[in-house]
């Protein structure tokens, strides 16, 4: 009996044909694409010195007209407390209509796609298309936060819905309660810490958010930023950038505070 | 007394009941305040669904005519985002390394390693195409490496928790078989992060594909940038044939990223 | 020939684990170490190839001091020294065979070792001690698709590829049931046998200490109370190892205990 003096890993795809297929196709990807991409080379190298003239511009950041900063960030606080006020009160119906144990078929395929459709388009193209239909400004921005906002609370909620004890539900409506009294009854209590939950972390990202969407013309202070950005006045740009990252942080912390108290 | 008592009932304290009053109060406080300080014009308001049902009106029905660019443009926001993806996940390697608690050569490297994921995470992706577009001109480079920029602070972070959740017992295993700082890394703690390693940066390419639509609104290449387009010039049937393709992109791109998690985990 | 000296550890500024312990391991023999819990002995094996670092005194294995060495010399040293945990230690998502190379790594080039490409002498010897312990059949499987006995004999195996000149093990049974358990005793005797290997075992199990360990050396809070054959542990040495804390050591621990 002879021992074995060669050991091989087995390979993650057994069939060597396979393998290398997968191995070439992915080489032949990686390598087609960068060389096919329709990069101007050129203007890419003169972008290091430009990325010098920008710093040089930027530092040191300059809070001069911090008043326009200040109402720009005010615009996208009152944006996200709206857009995440109404994209609550819509989120309720639409999650119920989205669970599979309490609504039919029809209502549950519909409002599935409702909130696929409202996850799929990044908010920044919501946005462009409000700006076109009701203009410039925080309306645009609030109605864009407000889909955005839905995509994300209902799925959440409606997900919750489908894993609520039922047998409550059922004694509810044992003793004869009607369609909305089982709901307030039944379904509310026990989805009610998970509302209030998402309710927060939406104000959150809805915050950041805002200063995305003001960028494509939807208010807050983003569109300060784009307009800073737009003139070359890269100090103040600075100052607004390390303004949104402030708030953020600030705002990240604090919810998740409120949210681990509650819990 | 008994009736007494029921009589009385309360869902809720005295105090309870006040300090869900107060809750309440300071939010409707604050929906009013921002309702009355909002700058709107209210017509507009009560005119937005007459104006958004006739912007829906124009766009039907979808205009395919453009549609070979659109679909090469779509082409490229794949590659964008597949690309950069690729170039965040080996960036963000050492990256997660030094920022994980229990890997770091030194305090030094665990605070820069911080500063990295922290700065990368809190800009948003479009705010670092301006950026770049501003640097490298609008084009795809620009989306490229924003879309990297933004990636990799959350593959780090996600990379960096992993690593610190690791078992430490093999690691003691090999250091006592002698082996080398590198060779302990390679064996101990790469097989152990691999799940996650796989689970992160699918993640990432799925939200990736999402922020590289947008990216051409800033002028930093990709299917943006036809969308734009179309937009400015008012062709409003080209622009839901944009939006249907976009649609149809990103449910793909869910479909695939969740095929490949189920396949590898 | 292991050799310690005044061996000392202590944790932070607190009671010493060890006390000036001293303690000699001469050829091949299989020596168990019992005591309670808290008494040492992990700290006391894991100061031998220092993943503890030991505070005072000196520990020689064939001449080298390993207290003195610095962290290169100190994996050459480590992989002279083979070691088995109670927990086995595998890392889970690694096939056998690549756990049982691991032992090596403290040989083999960084590329190898990434490469998977092991040296062919190496392969044998690993093939050689799987069919030994019984689980070559298991080469390619994951680690952790493996039962605890199989486990232990992979971790086993990986200590021995080291080609140790001697070999710890820390509560290697603790975590299996009593047959498996037994089986691992077996086999580390016979081995320590066949390959003329020293062999230290902490252990908590008494009967297994005492049929098969050649020398018992009982430990108490640090210290070495007990250095004999099985023969020689009588009930009233037991008593002494296991019971409480005798009043001149209870003031010296303290809060430790």
């Amino acid at each position: 009996m002879s021992t074995p003096t060669t050991w091989r890993k087995p390979p993650f795809i057994q069939s060597p044909a396979l393998r290398w297929l997968f191995i070439l196709s992915v080489a032949a990807y990686v390598i087609g694409t960068i060389a096919t991409l329709p990069i101007d080379w050129e203007r890419t190298s003169e972008g290091f010195a430009r990325a010098g003239r920008i710093f040089s511009g930027a530092f040191p950041p300059s809070f001069d007209r911090s008043g326009l900063m200040i109402s720009g960030f005010m615009e996208s606080l009152k944006i996200a407390i709206l857009a995440t006020t109404l994209g609550m009160i819509l989120s309720v119906p639409l999650a119920f209509m989205a669970a599979r144990n309490v609504s039919p078929k029809p209502v549950y395929f519909l409002g599935r796609g409702i909130f696929i459709l409202a996850r799929s388009f990044h908010p920044v193209i919501v946005a462009i298309i409000f700006v076109k239909a009701v203009g410039f400004g925080p309306l645009a921005g609030a109605l864009t936060l407000t889909i955005y906002s839905i995509g994300f609370v209902a799925k959440l909620l409606a997900e919750r819905i489908e894993e609520i004890d039922f047998g409550q539900v059922e004694a509810i409506r044992s003793a004869g309660a009607p369609f909305l009294s089982t709901m307030v009854y039944a379904i509310l209590p026990q989805i009610m810490p998970r509302l209030v939950g998402l309710g927060i972390y939406q104000l959150d990202s809805n915050l950041r958010a805002s200063a995305v969407v003001g960028i494509v013309g939807a208010g807050g202070i983003g569109a300060t930023l784009a307009n800073a950005f737009g003139r070359y006045d890269y100090d103040f740009a600075l100052a607004i950038t390390m303004v949104i990252v402030g708030a953020i942080l600030i705002s990240e912390a604090v919810s998740g505070v409120i949210r681990k108290r509650m819990t | 007394m008994t009736t007494d008592r029921a009589q009385d009932w309360a869902r809720f304290t005295p105090a309870e009941r006040l300090r869900r009053y107060l809750v309440m109060l300071a939010a409707t406080v604050v929906v009013v305040w921002a309702l009355s300080s909002i700058d709107v014009i209210w017509e507009w308001v009560w005119d937005a669904p007459i104006q958004l049902a006739d912007l829906f009106a124009r766009m039907v029905p979808p205009d395919p005519t453009n549609l070979p660019s659109i679909l090469e443009a779509t082409w490229q926001t794949i590659n964008i985002a597949t690309i950069a993806t690729m170039l965040a996940i080996l960036l963000s390697l050492p990256v997660a390394y030094i920022s994980a608690q229990n890997t770091t050569p030194n305090r030094a490297c665990l605070w820069i390693g911080r500063f990295i994921l922290v700065s990368s995470r809190s800009v948003n992706t479009i705010i670092w195409a301006l950026l770049f577009v501003a640097i490298f001109g609008p084009g795809i480079i620009a989306g490229i490496i924003a879309i990297m920029f933004r990636s990799i602070g959350f593959l780090g972070k996600l990379l960096g928790e992993a690593i610190e959740e690791i078992d430490h017992a093999p690691i003691e295993a090999l250091e006592a078989c002698g082996a080398s700082r590198f060779k302990t890394v390679i064996y101990g703690i790469v097989p152990q992060v691999m799940p996650a390693f796989f689970a992160v940066s699918i993640l990432r390419w799925d939200i990736n594909l999402r922020e590289s639509t947008v990216l051409g609104l800033v002028g930093a290449g990709g299917i943006g940038i036809i969308l734009q387009g179309a937009i400015d010039t008012f062709q409003w049937q080209e622009v839901s044939m944009v939006l249907i393709t976009i649609l149809a992109l990103v449910i793909s791109g869910e479909v695939i990223s969740s095929t490949l998690r189920k396949k590898l985990l | 020939m292991l050799e310690i000296k005044n061996l000392v550890k202590r944790y932070g500024k607190g009671a010493p684990v060890l006390k000036d312990l001293n303690l000699l391991v001469q050829g091949e023999q299989l020596m168990s170490i019992i005591g309670s819990s808290g008494a040492g002995k992990s700290t006391l094996l894991r100061c031998v190839n220092r993943l503890v670092e030991p505070t005072e005194g000196s520990i020689t294995l064939n001449g080298t001091d390993i207290t003195k060495l610095a962290a290169k010399d100190l994996r050459r040293a480590r992989r002279r020294i083979g070691m088995v945990f109670q927990g086995f230690n595998l890392v889970d998502r690694l096939s056998v065979m690549e756990n049982v190379q691991s032992g090596r790594l403290g040989y083999i080039s960084t590329w190898a070792a990434i490469t998977r490409r092991y040296p062919a002498a190496d392969i044998e010897r690993a093939f050689e001690l799987m069919e030994r312990v019984g689980i070559a059949q298991y080469a390619d499987k994951r680690a952790d698709e493996l039962s605890g006995g199989e486990r232990q004999r992979v971790g086993v195996v990986r200590a021995l590829m080291q080609r140790p000149e001697i070999l710890l093990a820390d509560e290697p049974t603790a975590s299996l049931d009593p047959k498996t358990s037994e089986q691992i005793m077996t086999l580390l005797r016979d081995l320590a046998r066949e390959l003329n290997l020293p062999v230290i075992i902490n252990i908590h199990n008494v009967t297994e200490a005492k049929e098969f360990s050649d020398r018992i050396v009982g430990m108490r809070y640090g210290r070495i109370i007990f250095d004999d054959k099985p023969a020689a542990l009588d009930a009233a040495q037991m008593d002494e190892i296991y019971a409480g804390t005798p009043s001149e050591d209870r003031q010296e621990i303290g809060a430790v205990a």
